[in-house]
């Protein structure tokens, strides 16, 4: 048996194909699937072990970014996701995925889900950026998907990335410690330099940077001067993910 | 004469009433053109509808059927001693361009489909080709340059959705031309905008629907020259993979005719049409389209869905001319019906000859056979996108279009697209005077500084980051690499496909100014431009295919004889390289009338460069990546400042343009895309780093190397390669002069022999070594320094000029 993932996608998901092949990298069954088909009922989430959300523009991101696909998600899809979540699978959502997690309210979820806690505002330059950045692990023991990461060195592809938390829940994130990552050089005035964040279960994880971008070292620009292997420095994220599957879903 | 409503009677018009009526319509159409066009419907004995008369504009105009470049030119050439020479073209493109493509066709077994489609499309590996196409959407970004510059993304886009039975999107490419964007506020005349607020417009409008499509943008040149400033250039290219087999389609008898996508609204009413005339301050700008980057990718979406169930027999997207266009091309050897009143709109209102050419944005035209189109209805319905049968192919070869059961268009398929009057022109090419006269320069430094702030040369970082050429997950060279991977890469790869390991590589050259003093010497530099940038990062001499782009003004016998010059030198230069154009675009009357003043922009020909690397991780960068490695210049220098860099510092022109001598030059790549391929390790790489000799010659592209991988360098004149009368090697000359087919090399002091080896017959000469401190050092021709400048001052000048 193996781990079967399904990737999420709506109108202007963009980064499905580059996510979908790291899985299958790693051995895992990929299904990429249209949000409409999971509302329809055409398929069902529970055959699946882990949702991602990839990067994209989801419906434009005109109203604010991801805010339609997270209103599906809490609106249209919250029974489905709320049985997904209790039998302890896996959500991992990046850049675009992240944004609407947040929007969903599933992510940092203290206390509650389905309530927007945090936001993602537009960063300070005040339009999109494209930039290789270094993310430190700064905390999130408990998350499944980063264990044994000490930072990774990818890129980030956003124009809404600049995570805004109120001060309560900004000190109940760090006591519950679920600041995950960290940008080594703040790119986008982001808050307290926060890239990525986790649920109290360890298992819903979301980031802005796009470590599938560095999952194969050709693509990462220090590959010309510097000498890698064939894998990327992001991989192990996904491989964190695919090995929790078989060691706790099986 | 048969009395029918809507009809405009044409039959008794004299010549000048016909043309007064085709400007009235704004239909472009010339005399010759009005006559035949009244003829066709004297023997129909009938008056023509209005859409009938806007179906003939759009299909025969400039736009769609590129008449100045098809047409016959008498060319003359005025010698200052006198003497004349003559020639005749009967079909300039044919005879120049298309010839060298057609010259090159039995040894390039790679070419899978050359200027028959939307794009070229050329052979990428053992199960994918891949499409290239590069358009223009100058215009509309004048008048709205977000909008404008948004559908130009959009509609190239489009354009390789529509080749074959469709390419997926894989890389875009971006070249702009701009006035300089410090004009002073009081120099812009009233009613145009100012360049900084084009330049900000059109790099907002191609970010924000390039990056909604998900897809790379991977290359692209911005450009300065005060001639741009009432009518700024936007050039947008689109890459796409398609499988193997797909690059033919056909449209048969009884296939639906199904829209999909976006809605019809009352935007871009006439952009054919309009593009085909120069602007003026009471130009209308519902001419420009209106785009939605959502629409369009979810219509993507669907649409390489349904290629791959093959539910659909040929497709094509809704461009200049909307329908009429789309459907009047595909239907060409079969015939159409189409009902108008199907098509749904953005709102209601529109005429139905505004429905019929509206050039309204995300449409795509598809024929689906019948047993498909239930399936294929389904599966747009599942994605939120709207399709709709607007009628069906036929038998009858003519053209019938039908609004609310009244017949509104009913033309022979042959007169629309056969019987366009052949045009003739006279083109006149007089040699000029120019001089060449300069100060030699004090301060080598200072000079350096001042090229690499000039707005041409200085970082294009501000604009690169806000596209994401990231997604996908492809990118392998990025526009930007090195240390701190802000060094201007030659041109970028990509590598497409993650269980294959080839790559595709592309670039631009693209030089007006060289064309101020003689657009042949242009033509061909930018072809050598842009096949070295490719070179640089390690592609194959003997898999590049060419994209031609040429942006005039009106075509006046002189313009026309500068195209006559062009359009000669790439036929030349193509076929000494062996590198085959694929597929091209020409856009004329660029433009501008304010008064009685006309401001035309520079004839300006760009030149996109696409090549397959067999093994895409033998890519090289352009960066200096080890100290000690030693660096080598490819390639003769010589005295020819005409048009550089340094000669604009000092506001002259010059007359010494760069000439090319393409069998040296195709030497020398040759060989350097053999050494590419050695090696996979970076330790095992015999070339460590390749940078190309162009703008500010060579002391701006060693500041460059040295900058980007943060090491220094020392390099002495003395050793370089001289080319011509002694006397004219200066220190000037050898550092700035923009020589063709030049390019930097790093190579590591253990590899000196193999390369040499390698080199053996091509010209190149060991000038200096990567240092291990943080200065750049050149040594002049007496042996004194000249050059002696700190990495990160001439990084931090580079990158002020443009940084915002």
């Amino acid at each position: 048996m193996n781990p079967k993932i399904i990737v999420l996608r709506t109108a202007g998901t963009n980064c499905d194909y580059e996510t979908v092949n790291v899985f299958k990298y790693l051995g895992a069954e990929v299904d990429l699937v249209h949000v409409n088909s999971l509302q329809r009922k055409e398929i069902s989430l529970s055959d699946y072990h882990c949702l991602v959300l990839p990067g994209g523009f989801a419906d434009g991101d005109y109203i604010s970014s991801a805010k339609i696909l997270a209103n599906k998600l809490k609106y249209n899809l919250r029974e489905e996701i709320e049985n997904f979540i209790s039998e302890k699978k896996l959500i991992l959502g990046i850049c675009n995925g992240f944004q609407a997690l947040v929007k969903a309210g599933f992510l940092p979820a203290i206390n509650n889900f389905f309530e927007q806690q945090v936001t993602l505002l537009w960063n300070q330059s005040g339009h999109f950026q494209d930039e290789w950045i270094t993310m430190k692990k700064t905390g999130g023991k408990h998350c499944v998907w980063t264990k044994e990461i000490e930072s990774v060195y990818c890129p980030i592809n956003h124009g809404e990335g600049r995570l805004e938390i109120p001060e309560n829940t900004l000190k109940e994130l760090y006591e519950k410690d679920l600041v995950v990552f960290k940008y080594e050089k703040n790119p986008n005035g982001s808050m307290d330099s926060i890239a990525g964040i986790c649920d109290e279960t360890g298992r819903i994880f979301g980031l802005m940077p796009h470590p599938e971008k560095n999952a194969f070292s050709l693509t990462d620009p220090r590959s010309t001067r510097e000498q890698f292997g064939f894998e990327g420095e992001g991989i192990s994220i996904f491989r964190n993910g695919v090995t929790y599957i078989r060691e706790n879903l099986f | 004469m048969i009395e029918m409503k809507n009809t405009i009677e044409i039959s008794k018009m004299n010549e000048k009433e016909l043309i007064d009526l085709s400007n009235k319509m704004l239909l472009a159409l010339n005399a010759k053109e009005m006559n035949s066009v009244q003829e066709y419907f004297k023997e129909k004995n009938r008056h023509p509808f209005q859409a009938e008369l806007e179906t003939i504009a759009q299909t025969w105009s400039e736009h769609c059927k590129h008449k100045t470049f098809n047409s016959a030119i008498n060319y003359k050439e005025i010698f200052l001693d006198g003497t004349i020479k003559e020639k005749k073209f009967d079909n300039l493109f044919r005879e120049t361009i298309k010839s060298a493509t057609h010259k090159l066709m039995k040894e390039k077994n790679w070419l899978v489909s050359v200027f028959s489609d939307n794009a070229g499309i050329i052979s990428f590996n053992e199960e994918f080709d891949v499409a290239f196409k590069v358009e223009t959407h100058n215009h509309p970004s004048a008048l709205d340059p977000y909008g404008g510059a948004n559908t130009g993304i959009g509609g190239v886009i489009r354009d390789i959705l529509g080749v074959g039975l469709g390419a997926k999107p894989v890389a875009n490419t971006d070249v702009f031309c701009f006035a300089d964007p410090e004009t002073k506020k009081e120099d812009v005349p009233e009613n145009l905008l100012h360049p900084k607020r084009i330049f900000k417009g059109v790099r907002a409008g191609v970010r924000d629907y390039g990056n909604r499509m998900g897809i790379p943008t991977i290359n692209g040149a911005i450009l300065f020259d005060e001639r741009y400033l009432g009518n700024p250039l936007v050039y947008c290219g689109t890459i796409g993979l398609i499988p193997k087999g797909l690059h033919e389609k056909k449209a048969f008898k009884g296939n639906k005719i199904i829209a999909v996508g976006g809605r019809t609204g009352r935007d871009g009413i006439h952009g054919a049409t309009f593009s085909s005339i120069e602007l003026n301050e009471e130009t209308s700008s519902t001419a420009v389209q209106i785009g939605n980057p959502i629409e369009e990718k979810k219509m993507m979406d669907v649409i390489l869905q349904a290629r791959d169930k093959k539910l659909y027999s040929c497709i094509t997207d809704c461009g200049a001319g909307g329908f009429s266009s789309a459907i009047g091309e595909m239907g060409e050897e079969t015939g159409a019906k189409v009902f108008l009143e199907k098509a749904p709109l953005k709102y209601k209102g529109l005429e139905s000859w505004e429905i019929w050419v509206s050039e309204a944005q995300e449409r795509m035209i598809l024929a689906v056979p019948e047993k498909n189109t239930k399936e294929f209805l389904e599966l747009c319905g599942k994605e939120d996108v709207e399709a709709t049968v607007l009628g069906e192919f036929t038998e009858t070869k003519k053209l019938e279009v039908f609004f609310n059961e009244e017949k509104i268009i009913d033309l022979e398929m042959d007169f629309l697209h056969k019987e366009i009057p052949k045009t003739e022109k006279n083109a006149e090419w007089k040699e000029k005077t120019l001089t060449e006269e300069f100060s030699e320069p004090e301060n080598f430094n200072e000079v350096l500084m001042q090229l690499l702030a000039m707005p041409n040369i200085a970082s294009k970082e501000t604009t690169i980051r806000q596209y994401d050429h990231e997604v996908q997950g492809t990118s392998i060279i990025k526009p930007l690499m090195g240390k701190k991977n802000d060094a201007p890469s030659d041109a970028s790869i990509i590598k497409p496909l993650f269980e294959f390991k080839e790559g595709i590589a592309v670039s631009n050259g693209i030089n007006p100014l060289y064309g101020d003093i003689d657009p042949y010497w242009m033509a061909a530099s930018a072809i050598d431009e842009a096949i070295r940038n490719l070179i640089c990062v390690g592609a194959q001499i003997n898999h590049i295919a060419l994209l031609d782009n040429f942006c005039w003004g009106s075509p006046t016998k002189e313009k026309l004889a500068e195209l006559v010059r062009a359009s000669v030198a790439c036929r030349e230069t193509a076929i000494a390289f062996g590198t085959p154009f694929i597929s091209g675009k020409d856009s004329f009357h660029n433009e501008f009338r304010l008064g009685e003043k006309t401001i035309s922009v520079p004839s300006t020909l760009l030149i996109s460069a696409i090549g397959v690397l067999p093994d895409a991780i033998k890519r090289i960068s352009m960066d200096l990546k080890e100290k000690n490695n030693l660096i080598y210049l490819v390639g003769a220098t010589r005295n020819e400042l005409g048009a550089s860099h340094f000669l604009k510092l000092q506001e002259k022109l010059g007359k010494n343009v760069p000439e090319l001598n393409a069998e040296e030059a195709r030497k020398a790549y040759e060989k350097l895309s053999e050494i590419a391929l050695i090696g996979e390790k970076n330790s095992e790489r015999i070339i460590r780093s390749m940078h190309d000799c162009s703008e500010g010659g060579l002391a701006v592209t060693i500041a460059e190397m040295a900058f980007g991988g943060m090491l220094g360098a020392e390099i002495d004149l003395r050793k370089i390669v001289f080319e011509g009368n002694e006397k004219e090697k200066t220190n000037t000359v050898l550092l700035f002069s923009e020589s063709n087919s030049r390019i930097l090399v790093e190579v590591p002091f253990k590899f000196k022999d193999k390369f040499e080896s390698i080199m053996q017959g091509t010209i190149f000469a060991e000038i200096g070594f990567v240092s291990d401190d943080l200065n750049l050092r050149v040594t002049g021709l007496n042996g004194e320094k000249i050059i002696n400048s700190d990495l990160s001052e001439l990084k931090n000048t580079w990158k002020k000029t443009l940084n915002w």
